[in-house]
């Protein structure tokens, strides 16, 4: 009897488990089917303040253009968007895309585009004209063989040197250094303050800086021939920008956990320089708890990094059309309003970031972005490479790879040898 | 006319192993598709040149295993890994053991002890790496925080360091939060251990003459031999794989890179499957190293007895 009674649970088990698995496979499928006809799935990292209320006011407008689609967040929290990434990289692989996705607009698509998962959106820039409301050099450097592949919502700014007007005043610096030798020597003069004179965080602060750093010695188009198909990475002006970036290094402060303690730094008085993107410029002046709640131009100000004043170090978030969408048709939709002047009017005030158009309401942008907008407009565009504009991510991890190595021997030769590696390995 | 009639209860009956067969089936398929099918399949594509997502793969034999060995990177990280294993298993064992000798020398309130020194236990790696996270914090002076300004609050300035972040012994604060979280557990096996040890032969021992510390140095240490040895292998697998606690003390930065680390960035930032498979191969393989004599001489044991 007992026997009986354990061979019915062990079969009952194991027709459970069978079920199971079928049962999570139709309804998986059913569910889908259903409702793909009306839900649109947009893919991003957009979960932090200021970003998801962008997100928001970006969903009003579709769904109030497109009835008859319903806006699905499946943002995934995290940063820079590791875990979206590495998420995103499953679906793909799995063939079941989402209707659209966040990527950075450019070589970090590249991988994406390689394996045939993006669709062309050249039908969408030619139907709404778009190749003249955004800059020409933007759309050169997003163009992979002759087809563009997302459409940019934001742009942010890579090469801003931040600092606390304070601290250099009683340093005896004038004004913001103008040029790597200015910068180094006022770096100098902090140091004998007994400040910081330039706080850092994690290991991929540093590649930001790497890249400001190299953006300043070489010169705009030497920087931008670095990522084309003849470029020399071997060359003494490349050992000139990393001999610079070591002596800027040897001045900077403990490591910090993040960017944010390191920005504090600067905004606490503590720190002279530190060099950040744009959204920076929200934790500084952002009310706590989502910022510091600092004034700007007194307790902290900003100047494009040494050397590079007049060229716009640009990074974007962008949404892109894979292939295979279950609702290309809601997809394409969505597509048209973060093109618009009037989403990312809507969205970009909120996240902190200036639009990829140049026919921006500029009324919306206060102070500092008021300031970028008039950059945007007017400065020669560089890529950067921590954010995936100009390297694609198996290039980035290798330099990021490199930085790291260089923080424990700090030898320039091997730094520089392991670049010119990154740069042969890429594929490119 | 006996044979026919003990006939059908046979047959109506399962053969006797056929229950216990079926009941343990489901666990059987899914650790052989989901355990040692993937470790078939993860060697295969370490064994390939995969190195994109796209193309797919030949086998190319051991290149893979033999060329990551000259990445600066990959030296790196087994040495950390190796510094963080010694630090981890041998601090998690000695902090354990001693204060399993302490219950056992009938500490009052031992009850309470063994609950607060088995809490750790219960939190994951990502919650004590975001706590120590802070308390490691690596500015000193007047912009410590965490533990170095707990020092400086006791004048002990001496005392503070780059932890995590100090190029030599990185490694071995980093161990510090997987000591605090494993110990209470080795307390537990040594516990378990030194209540196995019979009253009788610490009598007898007493009665041959030995003192206090010789009772413990020949008879009851013997019998933790195995308690130490089977700790020994639980704590050492984890170490070899540990890779949430460092992730959420320091990410990814090359200062406390560790295999598991590698792995991922390879796998999922530079888009390398057959680099990341090497790599998790080469982990499979250490841990393997630990634990299959282990195996083996339980077995070996078993049978004896």
């Amino acid at each position: 009897m007992r026997r009986r009674w354990i061979s019915a649970a062990a079969i009952g088990l194991a027709g459970i488990l069978a079920l199971g698995a079928c049962g999570g496979g139709d309804s998986g499928g059913g569910g889908e089917g259903g409702t793909s006809a009306k839900r649109v799935e947009v893919f991003s990292w957009w979960t932090g303040p200021g970003e998801a209320d962008g997100l928001k006011a970006m969903r009003e407008i579709f769904e109030r253009q497109n009835p008859n689609y319903t806006f699905f967040d499946a943002a995934v929290a995290g940063g820079s968007g590791d875990q979206a990434r590495a998420l995103l990289s499953s679906k793909l692989q799995a063939n079941q895309p989402p209707d659209t996705f966040q990527g950075h607009a450019g070589a970090e698509l590249q991988g994406y585009i390689k394996a045939g998962k993006l669709e062309p959106l050249n039908f969408l820039y030619d139907e709404l004209k778009l190749k003249d409301v955004f800059p020409e050099q933007l759309v050169e450097q997003i163009t992979v063989a002759g087809n563009i592949y997302s459409v940019p919502v934001n742009i942010h700014r890579s090469n801003i040197l931040w600092f606390n007007p304070g601290v250099l005043k009683e340093a005896g610096v004038a004004g913001a250094p103008k040029t790597i030798e200015e910068f180094i020597g006022a770096l100098e003069k902090v140091k004998k303050t007994g400040k910081i004179p330039l706080s850092i965080g994690s290991q991929w602060t540093q590649v930001h800086l790497l890249e400001s750093v190299l953006l300043g010695s070489l010169g705009t188009d030497a920087y931008n021939a670095l990522w084309t198909a003849n470029a020399d990475w071997s060359s003494a002006e490349v050992t000139k920008a990393l001999e610079n970036f070591k002596t800027i290094m040897s001045y900077a402060g403990t490591p910090q956990e993040d960017w944010q303690p390191a920005a504090k730094q600067v905004a606490d008085g503590e720190a002279a320089f530190n060099i950040m993107g744009d959204w920076a410029y929200g934790y500084f002046h952002n009310p706590p708890d989502g910022g510091l709640g600092k004034t700007s131009k007194t307790d902290f100000d900003w100047a494009p990094s040494p050397g590079t004043d007049g060229t716009f170090m640009w990074l974007s978030d962008s949404f892109t059309l894979p292939k295979g969408a279950p609702n290309r048709e809601g997809a394409v939709a969505w597509l048209k309003v973060a093109a618009s002047k009037e989403g990312q009017d809507a969205f970009n005030p909120l996240k902190g970031s200036i639009p990829a158009r140049k026919d921006a309401d500029k009324s919306l942008y206060q102070d500092y972005l008021a300031w970028n907008l008039d950059q945007w407009a007017s400065n020669k565009l560089a890529g950067s490479i921590q954010h995936g504009v100009v390297a694609n991510d198996a290039w980035r991890t290798a330099i990021n790879d490199a930085v790291g190595l260089f923080g424990q021997d700090q030898d320039v030769a091997k730094l520089q040898t392991a670049l010119v590696d990154a740069a042969k390995a890429s594929g490119q | 006319m006996t044979a026919q009639t003990a006939l059908p209860p046979a047959r109506r009956r399962a053969p006797r192993w056929l229950p216990g067969l079926l009941l343990v089936s489901p666990s059987i398929v899914a650790i052989a598709v989901f355990v040692y099918g993937m470790l078939g399949w993860n060697f295969k594509v370490a064994l390939s040149d995969q190195h994109d997502e796209i193309t797919p793969g030949k086998f190319v034999g051991l290149e893979n295993f033999v060329n990551l060995w000259d990445e600066t990177r990959w030296g790196i990280s087994v040495r950390h890994a190796i510094v963080f294993t010694l630090v981890f298993v041998g601090g998690a064992l000695v902090l354990g053991w001693f204060l399993a000798f302490l219950m056992e020398k009938g500490l009052k309130g031992e009850g309470g002890f063994r609950a607060v020194y088995l809490f750790p236990m219960a939190i994951s790696f990502i919650a004590t790496g975001v706590v120590w996270r802070w308390l490691m914090n690596s500015a000193t002076g007047e912009r410590a925080v965490g533990l170095n300004a707990l020092f400086g609050m006791f004048g002990l300035d001496f005392l503070q360091w780059q932890w995590f972040r100090d190029q030599d012994w990185g490694m071995a604060a980093m161990a510090i939060p997987a000591i605090w979280q494993m110990s209470g557990y080795v307390m537990a096996l040594f516990l378990a251990g030194f209540r196995g040890v019979p009253e009788e032969l610490r009598e007898a021992a007493r009665v041959d003459g030995c003192n206090e510390w010789q009772v413990y140095r020949y008879v009851v240490f013997a019998f933790l031999r195995p308690v130490t040895l089977s700790a020994m292998i639980i704590l050492g697998h984890i170490s070899l794989k540990v890779f949430d606690l460092i992730v959420s003390v320091s990410g990814k930065q090359i200062i406390t890179d560790v295999p598991a680390i590698f792995m991922w960035t390879a796998v999922y930032d530079s888009h390398d499957p057959a680099k990341g498979a090497t790599i998790a191969a080469y982990i499979v393989l250490s841990v393997a190293i630990f634990v299959v004599p282990y195996l083996i001489w339980n077995a070996r044991r078993e049978k004896r007895q």
